[in-house]
């Protein structure tokens, strides 16, 4: 504890708030937080075999009450703005082939239900992993014959939300294994790897402290369980890749782009140290 | 520029030294911006009610707000009044003032007997910590004020 | 975008007379502050807010709001209305280029 406490003095301490987090942290039981983490009233999920975490945590547990009560109520979260538009665009027919996503798909319910928690995955056409963007996007240009939308466009936000959404509850279920391994492992790559000028890595925030201060920001596990996530930073919806984009600027890396074999490896080594989490699209963040 | 390591050196003592080294960078690259001050609170309260003097409305209004707001995007507002809301007995107005944002204004609520209740909420950005202030003006012409504070948290990876 | 500032709007459809009815809305919209600078060119971002939120019940303003940059994006509105006579509840967003975004609904009082 006293480690912990020395830890958090130095992240808080160029914050003038910072002093009363800290008393607050290492106060009695009594004093409630509001933030599940902290109050020790959170729900875990087993790790994975060969997971480094002792168990799993969404980053849902690790947010206040007043960024929790935006998810919990459909109407009150803004990201719901971008799914009606997903579920308008999944029966809008574009491209040569006079087609949409229902021409196919048909009932979004019914046939993309636990798809959205199985993505990345390995795509034998292009002998490459795909995530679900890229899924979406393969078919806008194959079978719809469309244009593919562009990253963090409404339009691929919405539907990548709209479809995630529809295994909303389910747990996060990534295949690591067969043509996926060599994917997943240099995804691990990228997570342990210390980059930018602060020579920091994924893990350094989120596998050695979460639970802790990096100054006023209660670091989680960096669990992806949630996106694309409503950010109350961007004030929009955003995605996972965005996310990355903003943790690598973070320590004074040069981000990867969007949609990267970077970002897609790593979403799927990210993907499995949430497996079992409920997908929670679209999550709500700070 | 990357260097790479193995994973058990990643270590709390290296995170801690990172830590603190990056923060007082952050803090010397945050550059005040334009704020509010009580003075423009005052001012902008004048062109709204006048040369009204509110009286205390710590007991009268309730204002609805996180003590401490996780990000300064989205922070949740709510305003209540007991009231009867008839023709006879209303709340007309209630003026929200924020006294740490680039401009005071936040958002002015406007009521009627046939709102049925003198209740509304919102979200609202704050730039910083600060106080916040609410102007109710009754039907009867009596103007009461209150304010409270709330904390920004800036900084981490989420300010 | 074509769906750009679409209203949500969560309203009861029937109504005892007298009934304080709780009203929620959500409008997409980027509320642009005016102090925002452009990162590549380092200019103002010229304001663009929704300025103005009504609430008409049967065509009377029943509940209104003026809104400055301090609201945020995407703006959400809770509020009352007491049910009065059976007709339409109109909702309306004043946005400073002079648009005005509407939703309305029909309320059955009995």
């Amino acid at each position: 504890m006293t480690f912990k406490t020395i830890a958090i003095a130095l992240a808080v301490g160029s914050l003038a708030g910072g002093a009363a987090l800290v008393a607050s942290y290492g106060s009695s039981a009594a004093d409630k937080s509001g933030i599940p983490y902290r109050d020790g009233e959170y729900e875990t999920v087993e790790a994975p075999e060969g997971s480094p975490l002792s168990e799993l945590i969404s980053g849902y547990y690790f947010r206040t009450p007043e960024t929790r009560e935006l998810q919990d109520d459909d109407f009150m979260n803004p990201a719901f703005i971008w799914m009606e538009q997903g579920a308008e665009l999944w029966s809008t027919v574009e491209g040569e082939a006079g087609e949409s996503c229902a021409s196919c798909h048909e009932d979004v319910e019914a046939s993309m239900k636990g798809v959205g928690a199985s993505y990345p995955k390995y795509h034998e056409a292009s002998g490459k992993l795909i995530n679900l963007e890229q899924r979406i996007n393969l078919c806008r240009t194959e079978s719809m014959q469309a244009e593919p939308w562009k990253w963090e466009s409404d339009e691929l936000l919405g539907m990548t939300a709209y479809v995630r959404h529809q295994s909303k509850g389910m747990p996060v279920n990534v295949s690591i294994e067969g043509p996926a391994a060599p994917f997943f492992e240099k995804g691990k790559d990228f997570y342990y790897q210390r980059r930018g000028q602060l020579d920091m890595a994924c893990a350094t925030c989120h596998e050695v402290n979460y639970g802790m201060y990096i100054r006023a920001d209660l670091l989680s596990q960096g669990q992806s369980n949630g996106f694309p996530t409503y950010r109350l930073k961007w004030q929009k919806l955003g995605s996972l890749h965005r996310r990355f984009r903003g943790c690598n600027r973070q320590v004074r890396a040069v981000p990867y782009a969007n949609g990267s074999d970077e970002y897609v490896n790593l979403e799927l080594y990210l993907a499995w140290r949430g497996q079992g989490l409920p997908v929670e699209t679209p999550a709500v963040r700070q | 520029m990357t260097t790479p390591v193995t994973a058990p050196a990643i270590t709390r003592r290296h995170f801690m030294i990172t830590v603190a080294a990056g923060s007082a960078a952050a803090a010397w690259l945050a550059a005040a911006p334009a704020r509010a001050d009580k003075a423009m609170v005052d001012e902008a309260m004048k062109a709204l009610i006048g040369d009204a003097t509110p009286a205390d409305g710590a007991e009268i209004i309730r204002l609805d707000l996180p003590q401490i707001a996780e990000n300064g995007n989205t922070v949740p507002l709510g305003v209540s009044i007991d009231s009867p809301m008839t023709e006879d007995t209303y709340v007309k107005d209630v003026h929200v003032f924020a006294d740490g944002n680039p401009r005071p204004d936040v958002i002015s609520f406007h009521f009627t007997p046939k709102s049925g209740l003198a209740e509304a909420s919102t979200r609202m950005r704050l730039a910083q910590t600060q106080n916040i202030v609410a102007v109710a003006e009754m039907s009867d012409g009596k103007v009461y004020m209150t304010q409270a504070e709330v904390k920004v948290t800036i900084g981490g990876c989420g300010g | 975008m074509a769906k750009k500032h679409k209203p949500r709007v969560k309203a009861p459809k029937t109504a005892s007379p007298g009934e304080v009815m709780e009203i929620k809305t959500l409008i997409s919209h980027e509320m642009e502050s005016g102090q925002r600078k452009d990162r590549k060119t380092g200019e103002l971002i010229p304001r663009q807010i929704i300025n103005r939120f009504e609430c008409k019940y049967n065509g009377e303003t029943v509940f209104s709001a003026d809104m400055h940059p301090a609201i945020s994006a995407n703006p959400y509105m809770a509020f009352y209305v007491k049910a009065g006579e059976s007709g339409e509840l109109e909702f309306l967003w004043h946005d400073d280029n002079g648009d005005v975004y509407s939703h309305s609904q029909k309320l059955e009082v009995a």
